[in-house]
């Protein structure tokens, strides 16, 4: 539905974007990760057709967004990190001037704005002016906004930020539901959010993509530097030099030590399960094994990884 | 076309769900009255004193409503110079500010549609305030028989005259997020295409020439006049597509800087 193909953008100062490329299937969340300044934003920028790349192509549904901008545009609902709302409007009066402006015929007008308000449920707040609803109610309508004319593709930058728990609970719910019948991008800097919502996640870190998964491979791929958490009774400095020792154990730290017993972290290779090795080991040298468990990571770990690993890199050249 | 009707109709919403509106239109209303009531005492005090050179020469023609009406619109031209300002200072400003220009740019629009819409609206709002002068006017009717053809062209004249300081306050207004900085950044380049009368007044030769072109209101003393020129007209006509050309251009960078 989206093909993105090495986009870059370029300010006078800053290259924001780099040589960024990925798909999106019809029908699919994709969600969008990094942290604030990643580059998030200008990418969607880019492909709701409101800035222009310096290099690369976007496509949704097979028109590119720089040579016919109207044809996209009216395939994608957007909504931008701060909803795009005019404050002295009524709910209705406002999705009203939206739907004109996306050219929802006029015999359509009024059944389109109820469906998008039944949609979001704002119906109660129809007739209220904009700039005196809460926060949670403004990010609904700005949704709403999004939903008019019922576009193939949506685009949400941050759906979710300012919100209470509940509302975000809400929201979440709204943009799965969505899916299917809708092609989803969204953006987030909150972990759990991907986790919950999206089917594929793009990390972007610094204007450059370093990772695109499921959230489950994702997690699955970087257990492959196997984490394992182990209480072993016997002497500390020879239960390390021995694990240390054993095959497929990359590094081992000492968590805790009490009484001769110690907790340790061993880090294991890529994608290959020690624990049976390490239980071996232990039995072996006549230790007392008291506890053995894989550390799962979550997305929240992976990212922290992604994010810090790339910053070595970058010392490091 | 609905979309720019569209846009249009927003905008007068937004007008007239602020202050800005009501508050431009009474000042707007309470000074063209201020100012038709000077000019009619000073036309009725000249028509005294003709009176009486009349007793002592013999009769010369006065066309007092005619006085009254090219003294009033005159006046209008400098009223507006004010007032317009204000009704464009926050066309794009207060889109850039709230973050609601991305709408506008995301929305199945083009530029140019976007442009024309607020432009239009702008020019709807100038338009309630020439109308509102045909309340003083209308005295005239009322009282007298003037001439209509000058007032007709009179109208005219204020209305490109109106329209040009517009587009310029269109465009200006997509330069900044402030609304103030908007309003008096107009002003500034409006008073200065104003003076460019005066600068003409001490020039010589060719440069008097070129100022006196450029100045947004010696163009307007013809229409004032009854005179119907087409080097007027295409000087307004100009000035406000250049304008708007510049809005047109300085949105696509807008959309390069992001």
């Amino acid at each position: 539905m989206i093909s993105v193909e090495n986009l870059t953008k370029r300010y006078a100062a800053k290259t924001a974007i780099e040589n960024v490329s990925f798909k999106v299937n019809s029908g699919e969340i994709l969600g969008f990760l990094g942290p604030n300044g990643a580059g998030k934003t200008t990418t969607m920028r880019i492909i709701v057709g409101y800035m222009p790349a310096s290099e690369g192509s976007v496509r949704v549904d097979g028109f590119e967004v720089f040579d016919n901008p109207l044809d996209v545009r009216r395939r994608i609902g957007y909504l931008p990190e701060n909803p795009p709302l005019y404050l002295e409007m009524t709910v209705t009066g406002y999705l009203r001037f939206v739907a004109k402006i996306k050219g929802v015929p006029k015999e359509r007008l009024d059944s389109e704005v109820t469906r998008v308000m039944e949609r979001v449920s704002v119906s109660d707040v129809k007739e209220r002016i904009i700039g005196k609803l809460s926060k949670g109610y403004k990010q609904r309508v700005g949704l709403a906004q999004a939903l008019i004319n019922d576009p193939p593709v949506l685009i949400l930058d941050e759906p979710t930020i300012g919100l209470d728990p509940k509302q975000i609970h809400e929201v979440r719910e709204l943009i799965k539901e969505l899916a299917g019948k809708h092609t989803v991008v969204l953006s987030t800097h909150i972990l759990p959010e991907v986790e919950q919502t999206c089917h594929r996640v793009i990390i972007i870190d610094r204007g450059k993509i370093i990772a695109v998964d499921t959230p489950q491979n994702l997690r699955f791929q970087l257990q492959g530097v196997e984490r394992v958490h182990m209480e072993v009774d016997g002497p500390v400095a020879d239960v390390i030099s021995k694990l240390k020792a054993t095959p497929g154990v990359m590094d081992v730290h000492k968590l805790t030590e009490s009484d001769g017993r110690c907790r340790l972290q061993i880090e294991g290779q890529l994608r290959k399960d020690i624990r049976s090795e390490l239980a071996r080991t232990v039995v072996q040298s006549g230790w007392g094994l008291l506890e053995l468990q894989s550390a799962t990571m979550s997305l929240e770990d992976i990212f922290l990884k992604l994010t810090t690993a790339e910053e070595e890199g970058k010392v490091g050249t | 076309m609905r979309n720019i009707l569209a846009i249009i109709e927003r905008e007068m919403r937004a007008y007239f769900s602020s202050p800005i509106a009501y508050v431009v239109l009474t000042i707007f209303v309470f000074l063209s009255g201020v100012f038709f009531r000077t000019i009619l005492a000073q036309v009725m005090q000249m028509g005294l004193i003709s009176q009486m050179q009349a007793q002592q020469f013999g009769p010369r023609p006065m066309d007092m409503p005619g006085m009254i009406s090219r003294g009033f619109l005159s006046t209008m031209s400098v009223i507006l110079l004010f007032m317009i300002p204000m009704i464009t200072m926050g066309l794009f400003s207060e889109e850039k500010k709230r973050g609601t220009i991305e709408l506008l740019l995301t929305a199945p629009l083009t530029d140019l549609q976007v442009v024309i819409g607020k432009f239009f609206a702008a020019g709807t709002f100038f338009l309630i305030l020439l109308v509102s002068t045909w309340v003083p006017m209308s005295v005239l009717y009322f009282y007298g028989s003037p001439a209509s053809g000058p007032i007709l062209t009179a109208y005219l004249g204020l209305l490109l005259y109106g329209l040009s300081i517009i587009a310029i306050g269109v465009f200006i207004s997509t330069l900044t997020e402030n609304q103030i900085i908007s309003a008096v950044l107009s002003f500034g380049v409006i008073m200065l295409l104003w003076l460019v009368d005066v600068m003409a007044s001490q020039a010589e030769s060719t440069s008097k020439e070129v100022l006196t072109y450029l100045s947004i209101l010696s163009h307007l003393d013809d229409f004032t006049k009854g005179v119907l020129a087409t080097s007027h007209i295409v000087f307004y006509l100009s000035l406000m597509l250049v304008a708007l050309f510049l809005t047109y251009r300085s949105i696509d960078s807008l959309r390069w800087r992001g």
